[in-house]
């Protein structure tokens, strides 16, 4: 069965069923690797995206509701060429270990800094407080994040 | 810059047969008694093992090494980039794959930069001398006038010839002699730099940076069911509906191992969930009463081994304290559940894997298949970082089994959560008894008992197969013994051995030989739990003594660097002498934690200020520092970025973390039953590090986590007058402590010297 889904700016129909999680469509349909899979239960945040803006987990979204709306990926966020800010800041701050968790870490964030461009850094362990990071890089992620939403004001 | 990822082009190379060709096996005459090699030479001791000069000027580096987020690769390119003098960008890794790198064992116990650093460090040095002393034929100059610059060799007159154009005519399929010397500290550029990591990039974009991100053309989706308990068998499943589900390829069952393989990922969690609730199970022990646990463990059979001790005599008068700490099990619990790729195409068998040992990895897969090892290719890509043995190899193995009841087809087999959590191997629940006496301000006795199940079960073992899914086939294979392992790595005995100079001290190692939880190697093994125990005791002397913490450690070491690190972090934390005492309003405290890893490694001093929440037993952590001395720093930003990891994790461990499990099995199986520190609890971690540029570089992954433990037991301690032996330090424990006003002190005091007229045992001090 197709489903049509808008990700990362381009539409593209997929052969699968319309309860198939979106992760499982955008890794495995799509060869994105942005979005992870960490638990299926929401608990850890990796398969974070964005649907029309807002941080969605991946992992029990069904592909077949968003048919209509707008995915936006890590790979969509920013590429190594054109790197958005958040992922600039990230590299600025070495802000990974193993680097599993932060793409999720990522995007969650892309959703904090759209509703708060000024977020201080309560408000950033907040936005962040249901991602896990098991490496212990917590304190240069928060450094990124405040980074890049300093870079992107000035912008 | 060209990382360590595995791309895409390089697969369809490993798939279209490409296997360059190398001298694993030494292809030279090597000498009757070969000279001892420096680091992981010694047993791969060929110069083209580790290192290739390509015609387009670039260098390949091999490495036994894998990635694990511990930033490995960036740092041992930086080894090899200084050494040859080219930069970083020329530099391209290939680690960790049996068909192509050396052998280096595991990737484990922070000792990838002494290994696999120095095999590089003096490799590289020797192939540059190589490569010079062409270029002074090829120009007809003097070696010693030749300079180097960006892997160009530069003549006084202006003439020049590059590596590139050398690397034709360079000979490095010899043994390696040592005898080139690397270059001083002094004239480093490239290692002692905060070089960014060559993975990051790919990483935050997107790019396959991981097992999980591979795939191979016609590949299938596969997933493991597992009994409820270790160890049930299964006496039945509903194999034709599962069959008959959409995309249901192969329903793989051999004895009680049980798997399937689909089409889509999804399809395969389906039918994985539909195995699961129609399979029939029965059998299997019991695991020991939570309630009772360290009792039960204790009580099994153990092999003990006294493994320090100092006889000095006993002064009369001392008064002996006693004290029992324990350390729950606990999980690696990596971020990502364990993932593998395996194929099998005429006989021959290929996984890739985020095992820390792909070698031993083979050699155990082999048993456990009935194959050869040269028919099995193992090869690293990057997994969630690990901290340890988790379910990376066991995967693996799983992975292979499915793939091999679809021949030729490639399988990716990734855990579900559940399955990480209930069947990965667990850190050890561990029992330290401590006793010690202090007359005059100083140590004058001290003991040191621990008991622990097997910190190392990983693959590899000479007599059994520890690979999980082996335990359940029809003709099942058997886990290798519990071992012990020689000082100073030790294992459950890691760092048990005091570092203080006391003149009488014994320790003694407990190796419970059963395994009623499963259990193998976690971050420091036994470190985290003994020096937790024995710093903490330590303060509990120091309070006996009527002695500040931080100067009853400098009063008791013998060492400067050890000296350095305790000064460093006082000073940092701005220590007040005695400021542990004031107990203030019993909610805040700061404490120390002290050690010197594996008791000959890297040096670290930790202080953590807590807040007690006396209502609902939270124990906060606002801010910790770290004095740390690694020897020569190769990459500061890394080291920094370790040692802050190393504390936060601990920091995990000790709030939070602790396997739940009943009689019937094992109850963590999400992040909801097994908890881990969250962004809002991160404390602020201020790190000083100590350069010993001309010292050897010791690895810092796992320095920091035993005094982190100790330091927040130890300020939790200072806040509240109570002391809490038993992690994690739940509040429920906080809880408890804080009503009952015993449970801090000491258990019991004698005075010395003992004997049946004068022992007096007392409640409390």
């Amino acid at each position: 069965m197709a489903i049509s889904l808008r990700v990362n700016g381009v539409t593209r129909s997929v052969d699968a069923e319309p309860d198939t999680p979106l992760l499982y469509v955008l890794r495995n349909d799509l060869e994105l690797n942005g979005a992870k899979y960490g638990c299926a239960l929401t608990q850890c945040g990796a398969c974070t995206v964005l649907v029309n803006g807002a941080a969605r987990r991946s992992c029990v979204t069904p592909a077949g509701s968003i048919e209509g709306n707008e995915v936006t990926t890590l790979e969509g966020l920013g590429t190594l060429d054109k790197l958005h800010p958040l992922q600039k800041a990230f590299i600025d701050e070495q802000a990974a270990q193993c680097g599993y968790c932060i793409g999720g870490m990522i995007m969650t964030a892309a959703d904090l800094l759209k509703r708060n461009p000024q977020p201080r850094e309560a408000d950033v362990r907040a936005a962040l407080a249901d991602n896990l990071c098991r490496c212990g890089t917590h304190n240069r992620i928060i450094r990124a994040v405040l980074r890049a939403a300093q870079n992107m004001r000035g912008q | 810059m060209n990382g360590p990822r595995l791309t895409r082009r390089e697969f369809t190379a490993v798939l279209g047969g490409i296997v360059l060709s190398f001298s694993l096996a030494p292809k030279v005459v090597l000498a009757q008694n070969p000279a001892r090699l420096p680091g992981s030479l010694e047993t791969n001791r060929t110069l083209d093992a580790w290192l290739r000069v390509n015609a387009d000027g670039s260098v390949t580096v091999f490495t036994g090494k894998v990635e694990l987020g511990q930033g490995i690769l960036t740092a041992l390119a930086q080894i090899a980039a200084e050494e040859l003098d080219v930069p970083l960008v020329r530099i391209s890794m290939v680690s960790g794959d049996t068909g192509r790198t050396p052998n280096e064992g595991q990737t484990a116990g922070s000792q990838s930069i002494e290994q696999s650093g120095t095999a590089l460090r003096m490799a590289g040095a020797e192939v540059r001398a190589i490569l010079i002393n062409l270029a002074a034929k090829k120009l007809g100059v003097p070696a010693d006038l030749l300079k180097v610059n960006d892997g160009v060799i530069l003549a006084p007159d202006g003439r020049k010839v590059a590596y590139g154009e050398l690397a034709a005519q360079a000979d490095l399929k010899r043994e390696a002699t040592a005898k080139v010397s690397p270059k001083p500290a002094a004239q480093h550029k490239i290692v002692g730099k905060s070089v960014p990591r060559i993975d990051i990039p790919g990483k935050v974009t997107g790019a396959a940076a991981f097992v999980q991100d591979l795939r191979l053309p016609g590949m299938l989706h596969g997933r493991i069911v597992r009994p409820p308990r270790y160890g049930a068998r299964l006496e039945s499943f509903d194999e034709a509906t599962v069959k008959a589900m959409p995309g249901v390829i192969a329903v793989v069952r051999d004895g009680s191992f049980l798997g399937v393989v689909a089409r889509r990922e999804e399809q395969a969690i389906n039918a994985r969930l539909m195995l699961m609730e129609f399979a029939k199970w029965s059998g299997g022990p019991l695991l020991p009463d939570p309630s009772k646990l360290y009792e039960q463990l204790m009580s099994l059979r153990s092999e003990d081994r006294v493994i320090s001790e100092k006889d000095a005599p006993l002064p009369a008068g001392a008064d002996m304290i006693e004290a029992t700490y324990h350390r729950p099990y606990q999980a690696h619990a990596a971020i990502a559940p364990s993932c593998a790729l395996a194929e099998f195409k005429d006989g021959k068998l290929t996984v890739w894997t985020h095992s820390q040992g792909v070698y031993p990895l083979r050699a155990t897969m082999a048993k456990a298949l009935d194959m050869q090892p040269r028919d099995i290719r193992c090869i690293h890509a990057e997994g969630a970082g690990c901290y340890g043995h988790n379910g990376a190899d066991d995967v693996a193995f799983d992975a292979a089994m499915l793939a091999r009841a679809v021949s030729g087809r490639p399988v990716r087999l990734q855990w579900m959560r559940d399955d990480e959590f209930k069947w990965e191997p667990y850190g050890p629940a561990m029992t330290m008894k401590l006793k010690g006496a202090v007359a005059g301000g100083r140590v004058v006795d001290w003991s040191f008992d621990v008991w622990s199940q097997s910190h190392n079960m990983r693959p590899g073992d000479p007599d059994g197969i520890n690979l999980l899914g082996s335990w359940y086939l029809a003709a099942a294979k058997r886990p290798g013994p519990a071992r012990h392992a020689p000082q100073p790595n030790g294992g459950g005995d890691r760092n048990a051995i005091t570092l203080y100079d006391f003149p009488r001290q014994r320790t003694t190692h407990h190796l419970i030989m059963e395994n009623p939880v499963r259990t193998s190697a976690l971050r420091t093994l036994g470190a985290y739990a003994n020096v937790f125990s024995i710093e903490s005791f330590i303060d509990e002397l120091a309070a006996a003594a009527g002695i500040d913490p931080v100067a009853f450690r400098l009063a008791h070491i013998r060492d400067e660097r050890e000296r350095a690190v305790i000064e460093a972090v006082a000073k940092a934390a701005a220590w007040k002498p005695g400021e542990s005492y004031q107990k203030g309003n019993g909610r805040r405290g700061r404490g120390i934690g002290y050690a010197r890893y594996k008791t000959v490694a890297t040096y670290t001093a930790v202080i953590a200020e807590v807040e007690v929440n006396r209502t609902t037993g939270i124990v906060k952590v606002p801010r910790i520092w770290a004095a740390v001395d690694a020897g020569q720093i190769i990459n500061p930003d890394g080291l920094i970025n370790q040692i802050e990891g190393g504390v936060i994790q601990s920091m995990s461990w000790t709030l939070h973390e602790q396997v739940r499990f009943d009689r019937n099995g094992i109850l963590s199986e999400d992040w909801m039953n097994y908890p881990i520190l969250t962004m809002p609890e991160a404390p602020r971690v201020e790190t000083v590090l100590i350069n010993r540029p001309n010292e050897r570089a010791l690895g810092a992954g796992e320095a920091a986590q035993g005094p982190t433990a100790a330091a927040i037991a130890n300020a939790f301690a200072a806040a509240t007058g109570q002391r809490i032996r038993e992690l994690p330090l739940t509040p429920e424990r906080v809880k408890q402590a804080l009503a009952s006003p015993l449970i801090g002190k000491p258990l019991i005091k004698i005075r010395y010297p003992i004997d049946a007229a004068s022992d007096v045992v007392e409640k409390s001090l």
